[in-house]
């Protein structure tokens, strides 16, 4: 029993390395109180040496400590997308001026965002339902603190309480159906439910309440409609640093959860091949009614009632959600090409949703004001900043030479690919709904006039600097795509999958 | 009378319903955080009953343990979350927290 966990310690060093900088920022946070910058260095760094690790080792493939785990090149893939927001997030905290008024409580802060990191690393690579469930709630208890970190402000707190009693409901609900799935089943490892499905002796009306149960705790994760009632008070209370990280990282994070789930529990392993058509699946559970379904729901949603917000973190949130949808349509097809737009998705998203994040943070520094009436005159005023939240929300609206254009490209191609042409179409109505808000942050800051007398803005070099990081690759992405898309191609294999 | 497997899952599916009904018609925050420590519970019976019945391994039986650890570290949290709201609205009514535009 110890050998085996002996041998699966290797595979976990970037895990390991995550676990160990929580524990020194907090040590160090203990000892010298004043001295925030060097907490963010510590937390930097050791984020930094995960990610190198985890690069290093690209083709591992092993089940891990008892199989509660897997390392496989999809679970290594989410992982370098949730370290790197991770990583461009606490060097955003650093520019913060919300998050460094508290000056007392700094180290708590770095420490709740690396544990939020590492719960939402075991999430990617859970393979049984109870490691998923564990490693969901280690990743929700991290993000209810953090949300309300700002004891002092109303909106943070409230915004905690809703996001506590929304994940709370919901994360038992899905305990209540993995507890049914279980009953059924005999197992939680979704290979051994895969089996027993294939069989077909499970009783289909038991086994679609205890997947829709279990879909709820998903869904709210991804903050998918009906389930994403949460989402706008809560992006709009936080901390704008930890609103960036939760709609990237949380959502990538849930996401890979939800792919694995559907990917192993359903597959009909016992088909030769797998192309890139649909996937042979189980009879009995309607899973791409439910998805299209889930899709279309919250995309549409998420688009129309994103026209009508002022508040540019509530218009974010909303746009997320739409975000969220065209995702889920890529999961609607069932195939690989589809989990491989998705994938490609992820990394164009943690770009473009990053930075128009930063963005906003850095204009509510200066302005104090997330109302986008306040942006009017701010084209003069910044011109760099302005020229890059263009940029971004030119990507996030899907419009080339960006790259959300090719995310989205490939979401599209991969329904047509599989004849849902009506899907491929209701997508595109959205995307030009969303057009319209997005562009009306452009229009208030470009062509009109600033109410007050016009200075100029400065920011310093280094708030510039990580800007440009997040705005070349969304410019670069969207014209040199073939990388990413080996790399989607290489990593949408799982463990255990032909 | 001889308890079954069906008596077991009867209980926590009441269960299951009294803290679904408690998290959505009560609006004070401790009551709907009781709701949802009933729902943890019902899921908690569910896994002992199958493991116990099903003649299944002890899966069950080691998730129902981690769920109780959970069940404590939520409620700290959880009642932390509250405490601060309390001191910041002066009430834990869920309604009259909403500063937040809807």
């Amino acid at each position: 029993m110890i050998n085996q966990v002996l041998q699966s310690l290797p595979y976990i060093v970037p895990e390991l390395i995550v676990t160990g900088t929580l524990c020194l920022v907090l040590l160090l946070s203990l000892m010298m109180r004043k001295k925030s910058d060097l907490l963010v260095f510590v937390a930097a760094l050791g984020l930094f040496a995960a990610l190198a690790v985890l690069t290093s080792q690209p083709f591992a493939s092993a089940c891990l400590f008892f199989k509660m785990t897997v390392i496989d090149p999809f679970s290594q893939f989410f992982k370098l997308v949730i370290l790197f927001a991770a990583l461009i997030v606490v060097l955003m905290s650093r520019f913060s001026d919300e998050v460094n008024q508290i000056k007392k409580s700094l180290g708590e802060y770095y420490f709740l965002v690396v544990s939020m990191t590492l719960g939402m690393m075991f999430m990617v690579s859970a393979s049984n339902l109870l490691m998923m469930y564990l490693s969901l709630e280690l990743t929700s208890l991290t993000s209810y603190v953090v949300v309300g970190f700002i004891k002092q402000s109303k909106n943070s707190s409230e915004a905690s309480l809703k996001y506590l009693l929304y994940g709370a409901f919901s994360s038992g609900v899905m305990l209540y159906g993995i507890s049914i799935i279980y009953g059924l089943t005999g197992t939680m490892e979704l290979s051994g439910i895969n089996q027993v499905l294939a069989q077909g002796s499970a009783n289909t009306a038991m086994l679609l309440i205890g997947g829709i149960m279990l879909l709820v705790g998903f869904g709210y994760k991804i903050s998918a409609v009906p389930f994403h009632f949460w989402t706008p008070d809560v992006y709009e209370g936080a901390p704008t640093t930890i609103t960036a990280f939760l709609s990237v990282a949380s959502k990538a994070a849930g996401f890979a959860m939800l792919m694995r789930a559907l990917k192993i529990m359903f597959l009909d392993s016992s088909a030769l091949e797998i192309g890139n058509e649909f996937w042979p699946l189980i009879h009995g559970i309607p899973v791409v009614e439910i998805l299209s379904v889930l899709a279309v729901l919250t995309m549409t949603i998420g688009n129309l009632v994103a026209l009508w917000q002022d508040n540019v973190k509530r218009l974010l949130a909303y746009s997320s959600i739409a975000q969220a949808g065209y995702m889920l349509l890529g999961l609607a097809t069932i195939s690989n090409e589809g989990y491989s737009a998705v994938m490609l998705y992820f990394i164009v998203y943690l770009f473009m949703n990053l930075g128009a994040f930063y963005v906003a943070m850095l204009i509510s520094n200066t302005l104090g004001s997330e109302n986008i009436h306040d942006y009017k005159g701010l084209g003069r005023r910044a011109p760099f900043l302005s020229v890059s939240m263009a940029v971004f929300l030119v990507s996030l609206t899907g419009i080339p030479p960006t790259a959300g254009f090719i995310g989205k490209w490939m979401i599209f191609l991969s329904l047509i690919n599989v004849k849902m042409i009506g899907l491929a179409v209701i997508g595109v109505l959205n995307s030009v709904v969303s057009l319209y808000y997005y562009l009306r942050i452009v229009r208030n800051m470009f062509l009109h006039e600033g109410e007050k007398e016009e200075v100029a803005i400065r920011y310093p070099l280094a708030q510039q600097l990580l800007l440009l990081c997040l705005m070349v690759p969304t410019l670069y992405f969207g014209i040199f795509f073939n990388p990413l898309i080996e790399l989607v191609q290489f990593s949408v294999q799982m463990f255990g999958i032909k | 009378m001889h308890i079954t497997l069906t008596h077991y899952l009867l209980v926590s599916a009441a269960l299951f319903s009294f803290g679904v009904f408690a998290v959505i018609s009560k609006r004070n925050a401790i009551i709907v955080l009781m709701g949802i420590e009933l729902i943890l519970n019902s899921a908690n019976i569910n896994f002992l009953a199958f493991s116990r019945f099903g003649n299944l391994n002890m899966e069950g039986q080691m998730a129902a343990i981690f769920v109780i650890i959970l069940a404590a570290a939520e409620a700290a949290i959880a009642l932390a979350i509250v405490l601060n709201i309390f001191k910041r609205f002066n009430t834990v009514n869920v309604d009259e927290v909403s500063t937040l535009k809807d």
